[in-house]
């Protein structure tokens, strides 16, 4: 539907080698604002290469990322973070000491204002003393992001909001990766990165996840998926990209991608061909 | 011309004993991604060994060569078995302090079996010198080289061609599939362990036979030119760190031929810093590395802190307030103010160490900048006492901020080294810059603390003081880690990677926490100088940098009612206990050990 758009991000030739290994291949890609499109491919395709790519992580070797239009490639993260780039990670990042609220408070910590003036160089000093004086402008910013946290957790149910003062390395694996959704969502991000929300979840709680990504999409946001599930890949997405070996070997629509018959050579015949390697930077 | 060949000849020759010290360091690193800070002290038995040896039972050469070996490998032994291997399941941060707490008890043994006057250890060969082009050899010089490159020979030999040597290179490169694939880690682990062990120990007697020379300081330093040659080369590389052994032992003899011999370490922890910042993997590594594989598990044990109720901390604040008021023994207030300056630096390196993860080893230089900024002012400028230790403070959050920067791109293990290595720097600086510090000689003469015109020289006075510093930075700290800036130093302590990502710049945080410690520790050394009257280069030392990390794991880390309980309890402690001054340090270390091991959270929890 808004395809006809100027894309919300574009890749262009994206390349990251790791010695002799090309982990992400050349690959092309545009998402619409409001759009979905899914990634998948086998372990090792390069995948979360290539959000480490996008989000600033890493640094291609090649190729272009933009982001409405402007050139945000190799920017740090904490820019494009700045910039409304959120993301979950594959194997779950959460900050284990801190509470939920905490760490869901970190999401939006590229909203916080009265405490972070905007002034140069005295900057960092002047957050200083506001966060040990805490004028009230700073405590009623506080109160209202941690508000926004509560309706956020809300979006979960009762899965986090009973939890919200417990340390994140006391949660449960799926409650950790919610931690992660949350944290992102915290961002306002106007682009959502997930690196396989899903994993290590049971059909019921991955039914829950499912509903929640649908819901966001239908709110509008626009989201970067990797799944393996994909019952899930083909009712959410617009658009699905298979990779393989870092390079993007089919793209289109669910059901046309899952009959290519290069993408089941993939899947199945991967381990057979004995190239697999480890996801190099997973 | 013929003195640069010398000077060439002797930054190979001590290029070489580095090398020993520094293949070990690699080895180990290698195999298990740890630094290992005890390295220096193995270096140091083995110079005392081979001194037991030589001096005592009158072995021939061959002989020493071997006892000193085998004995230092038997101790690796000791340190892998007991030490180490008990945590290799355990946070990360729990290894880097258990081979820093064994560090200090191994020289303190040595230190209390030998005395800590130095000895001479004479070379066992004939004292002549070979005509060598334009520079002089002898045959220590000769000893030296042949011992360093045949133990490069026969590790590269052990490496590649034999079957626990492949065994070694797998688990170094893969210690999870090495395993899998049936590699006994803990064999290895053991084996180079003791071949590290036995390198370093070997190395300890030919440097005392060069310089004839040995003393228990020898340990610290060793440990620092290792980790400097070892890190230019790249951590875990064996041939680099060969090649970085040489490169560091020529820039100091090239140092030392320009500007003299107290400047050679200077030279060594520059090289240090300079590569840590340009090129933090080494000279030779390969360009960019995959970014780092997510971590599990965090850096520090996970725990719930103690909670203290409110009025529990305002009743023993008046107690402690009202206490000289009480029919006390002067020795117990002078035990507490102690304490109290002790209480502050732990502040500063709970909130560094603790809250945002950077295990500090030179805080004892933001004592010494806070120390001397006050005692200079006070003394030449005539700036009021109260106003001078301010700047005091002012001074270490500054320049101490701006001197640890460098390091605000590493992590772990490297963010040690490199306050390690800036703490020394900041001593040598101290020590040489005569005109503005006087040097060698130190200040003397400080005035006493003061106060709005009136001197605070009776004992309550002065405990009232310090007593108030410290519980306003504690509040002031508390304040901190209530509000944004507490919650994102604790998440980049926790995960780096995903602060980042959501926004957290790792300099301007890391930036804020070392300004705000900075700030207690220099006030701390202030208060300290003005009650001392009398510093020099040596008053703020490496000790007192491990005892403020013993306190702070002791209370918890980032738990500021923590750090004041450890200060009061490492303080008062020997004191109850009547514990003579020369195993104090012994027992710190033995505690910080037991606590890595049994309680790695402390006695209040980490927070």
């Amino acid at each position: 539907m808004a395809e006809a758009l100027a894309p919300l991000l574009s890749l262009r030739g994206l390349t990251r080698r790791f010695g002799g290994l090309t982990a992400v291949d050349g690959i092309d890609l545009d998402l619409a604002k409001g759009g979905l499109v899914s990634i998948i491919g086998p372990n090792g395709a390069g995948k979360t290469t290539l959000f480490n790519l996008v989000t600033g992580l890493d640094r291609p070797d090649g190729g272009t990322v933009s982001f409405e239009g402007q050139d945000i490639t190799g920017l740090s993260p904490e820019r494009l973070a700045a910039q409304g780039i959120a993301r979950t990670f594959q194997l779950g990042r959460v900050f284990g000491n801190l509470s939920v609220m905490d760490n869901v408070l970190i999401g939006a910590h590229t909203r916080l204002r009265a405490v972070k003036p905007a002034v140069p160089v005295i900057g960092p000093l002047l957050e200083l003393g506001l966060a040990l004086l805490r004028p009230s402008s700073v405590k009623a910013e506080e109160e209202r992001l941690r508000e926004d946290v509560k309706a956020i957790l809300a979006r979960f149910g009762e899965r986090l909001l009973p939890r919200i003062d417990q340390p994140a390395y006391s949660l449960s694996y799926a409650n950790r990766r919610r931690v992660e959704i949350a944290r992102a969502l915290a961002l306002k991000p106007r682009l959502l990165l997930l690196d396989e929300p899903t994993a290590g979840m049971n059909p019921s709680e991955t039914a829950e996840m499912q509903a929640l990504v649908a819901e966001l999409k239908a709110e509008g946001l626009t989201i970067l998926l990797i799944e393996h599930k994909l019952e899930m890949v083909m009712q959410l997405s617009d658009r699905v990209i298979v990779m393989d070996e870092g390079k993007k070997i089919a793209e289109g629509p669910g059901g046309q991608v899952r009959g290519d018959p290069k993408v089941i050579e993939a899947y199945l015949g991967h381990g057979l061909s004995g190239t697999a390697e480890q996801e190099s930077a997973a | 011309m013929s003195s640069w060949l010398d000077y060439t000849i002797n930054g190979l020759i001590v290029g070489n004993v580095y090398a020993l010290v520094a293949v070990g360091l690699a080895l180990i690193f290698g195999v298990s991604r740890l630094i290992n800070f005890a390295q220096g002290s193995i270096y140091l038995v083995g110079a005392y060994i081979g001194w037991v040896a030589v001096v005592q039972l009158h072995t021939p050469l061959p002989l020493t060569i071997i006892v000193v070996a085998v004995v230092a490998a038997v101790v690796g032994l000791i340190i892998e078995r007991f030490g180490l291997r008990p945590l290799q399941n355990s946070v990360r941060i729990a290894p880097l302090l258990a081979t820093i707490g064994i560090s200090f008890v191994l020289d303190q043994l040595v230190m209390l079996t030998f005395s800590p006057n130095p000895r001479a250890l004479p070379s066992q060969l004939p004292d002549v010198r070979f005509q060598v082009g334009g520079g002089t050899i002898g045959p220590l010089d000769l000893l030296i080289a042949g011992v360093g490159i045949s133990s490069a020979l026969l590790l590269f030999v052990f490496l590649r061609y034999t079957k626990l040597g492949w065994a070694v290179r797998a688990a170094s490169q893969d210690r999870d599939a090495a395993m899998q694939m049936g590699v006994d880690v803990n064999r290895v682990n053991q084996t180079v362990f003791g071949i590290a062990a036995a390198l370093g120990g070997v190395s300890g007697l030919l440097v005392g036979m060069y310089y004839n020379q040995i003393d228990t300081a020898m340990s610290l330093q060793a440990t620092l030119k290792g980790v400097v040659a070892e890190v230019v080369g790249g951590a875990g590389n064996v041939p680099g760190a060969v090649i970085g052994s040489m490169l560091l032992g020529l820039v100091e003899s090239y140092g030392v031929a320009v500007f003299g011999t107290s400047y050679r370490n200077l030279f060594a922890f520059l090289l240090l810093v300079v590569v840590l910042v340009l090129r933090p993997n080494g000279l030779f590594a390969s360009a960019r590395q995959a970014p780092p594989e997510p971590l599990t598990g965090t850096f520090i044990a996970p725990s719930r802190p103690v909670r203290i109720p409110r009025w529990a901390l305002a009743v023993a604040i008046v107690a402690l307030a009202i206490l000289p008021l009480l029919p006390v023994s002067f020795y117990i207030l002078q035990t507490l103010i102690n304490a109290w300056l002790l209480g502050m630096l732990a502040l500063s390196l709970t909130l560094v160490a603790g809250t945002i993860g950077q295990v500090s080893l030179g805080h004892a230089a933001l004592l010494a900048i806070g120390a001397y900024t006050s005692a200079l002012l006070s003394l030449t400028l005539n700036v009021p006492v109260g106003l001078a230790i301010m700047a005091g403070g002012l001074m270490s959050a500054a320049l101490g901020t701006i001197l640890i920067s460098p390091s605000f791109r590493l992590r772990g293990h490297y963010v040690s080294i490199a306050t390690l290595a800036i703490g020394e720097i900041v001593s040598l600086v101290i020590l040489n810059w005569e005109s503005v510090t006087r040097g060698p000689i130190g200040i003397s003469g400080i005035p006493p603390l003061s106060l709005f015109g009136y001197d605070l020289i009776s004992p309550a006075s002065v405990y009232w003081f310090a007593f108030a510093v410290m519980v306003v930075l504690a509040l002031l700290q508390a304040r901190l880690l209530g509000s944004h800036l507490g919650r994102c130093f604790r998440a980049i302590r926790d995960d780096d990677i995903a602060a980042r990502a959501y926004g957290l710049s790792l300099n301007r945080y890391k930036s804020l926490a070392f300004i705000f410690g900075g700030f207690a520790a220099g006030v701390s050394g202030g208060i300290a100088a003005h009650l001392y009257s009398y510093i020099n280069h040596e008053t703020f030392n490496t000790q007192q940098s491990i005892l403020a990390l013993t306190v702070v794991i002791l209370g918890g880390l980032g738990n500021v009612v923590g750090a004041i309980l450890g200060a009061v309890a490492l303080v008062g402690l020997p004191e109850v206990f009547r514990i003579a001054a020369e195993y104090r340090i012994l027992i710190y270390g033995i505690v910080l050990l037991l606590l890595v091991r049994f309680r790695p959270q402390g006695l209040l929890g980490t927070i």
